[in-house]
């Protein structure tokens, strides 16, 4: 008898699922405006400096952009407020944010422990990912976007939000993914790789040549 | 007046900075015609100090906010085989020299120096080969490194998003 009432109850749970995330996922699609709100992933180690190069390219409808840095790093905030005050010349409209959650995984940092801080920055993106409720996710491989993408991933499932998510793989990668790669590969919706060799390894990817 | 410009990047490497201020590397520099050599040494313990004599001058420092002025002005940078350096040396386009250090082998930085190196942009040398590569290397075979083109992410990704 108790088994009846555990699969009723995961019934009603799975279609109240269904029935919120078909109401939001209309709600989110209806009005089509031509902007498109960006989460940008920063990251220390070359990691910045490559997706600023990728977003230098974009046009001015993708604003707000909103960058999540790991709260241990110093640098890429820098280079993210130079970048933006030459974005802000060309166009006054543009506006950006800067959020930082505790850093998921340092260089080095061991494989179990980084599973418990990986568990513990989820608990500060997700809140921070649901609030912004962006529509493009953008990263490229520094240990915080893991816990963000799983994030988005979350908005996307419930129906809050169908965002969007590219992950690049840095140049640097030439013959191995890196440890985020590898994951994202399997969450992201667009994976792009820089080198023909992982685009061999990881046929679903896509390979525009060097695009930073 | 011919210059060389030595990188070690955010880290250290004594090893480099040993090998190439050693008295037969300097005179093979000399050899070659370089009059002026700057090093950045990053916190290394291999601390060389400056030189100025009529005929070579050395200058060493830690660290700067940026060496590409250091770029600009150098005839050839002697690197580590860190990415960044990598890339910013060659989209100066001046011809590099990567030293690996050999006790960093796993490191997955060296796989874009390794790959670079094949298809020709740079060469590619460890401390103890450092003076044979300096005399054997023609700096003219080097192939020039076209810049990379993230207009192409723009549009595939405008058209993701659909505007």
């Amino acid at each position: 008898m108790a088994m009846v009432y555990v699969v009723v109850g995961i019934a009603v749970f799975c279609s109240l699922l269904l029935a919120v995330r078909f109401f939001y996922t209309k709600r989110a699609r209806a009005p089509q405006n031509a902007s498109v709100s960006l989460l940008v992933v920063a990251g220390s180690g070359g990691h910045t400096t490559e997706i600023l190069r990728l977003l230098g390219s974009l046009s001015q409808s993708y604003s707000p952009r909103h960058y999540v840095l790991a709260d241990s790093d110093k640098m890429s905030e820098d280079k993210i407020r130079s970048f933006e005050q030459k974005r802000a010349e060309l166009s006054p409209s543009s506006s950006f944010t800067l959020n930082r959650i505790p850093r998921s995984r340092e260089v080095r940092q061991s494989w179990s422990s980084s599973v418990l801080t990986t568990i513990r920055s989820i608990f500060y993106s997700l809140p921070l990912t649901f609030r912004l409720k962006p529509d493009l996710v953008l990263c490229n491989g520094p240990g915080t976007c893991v816990p963000i993408c799983i994030s988005a991933l979350l908005l996307r499932l419930l129906g809050l939000k169908r965002v969007t998510i590219v992950y690049v793989e840095s140049i640097c990668r030439v013959e191995n993914l890196s440890l985020s790669g590898k994951i994202l590969y399997y969450f992201s919706n667009h994976f792009f790789v820089q080198w023909p060799t992982l685009k061999e390894k990881y046929p679903k990817s896509h390979y525009l040549g060097r695009i930073v | 007046m011919k210059s060389a410009f030595v990188t070690v990047g955010t880290t250290s490497f004594d090893g480099l900075v040993a090998a190439v201020t050693a008295p037969e590397a300097l005179r093979v520099l000399q050899d070659l015609g370089y009059k002026r050599l700057v090093l950045q040494i990053g916190r290394g313990t291999v601390a060389p100090g400056s030189v100025s004599t009529p005929t070579f001058t050395q200058e060493v420092y830690r660290y700067k906010n940026s060496l590409s002025k250091d770029i600009q002005e150098s005839d050839l940078v002697i690197s580590h085989a860190g990415a960044g350096s990598c890339l910013e040396v060659l989209e100066a386009g001046k011809p590099l020299l990567v030293v690996v250090n050999d006790k960093l082998m796993n490191n997955h930085q060296l796989e874009l120096a390794r790959q670079l190196h094949r298809d020709g942009h740079l060469f590619y040398c460890t401390c103890g080969t450092l003076i044979k590569t300096l005399q054997s290397m023609d700096l003219s075979t080097l192939k020039p490194f076209p810049p990379g083109q993230p207009e192409k992410f723009a549009a595939f990704l405008d058209k993701v998003v659909g505007i």
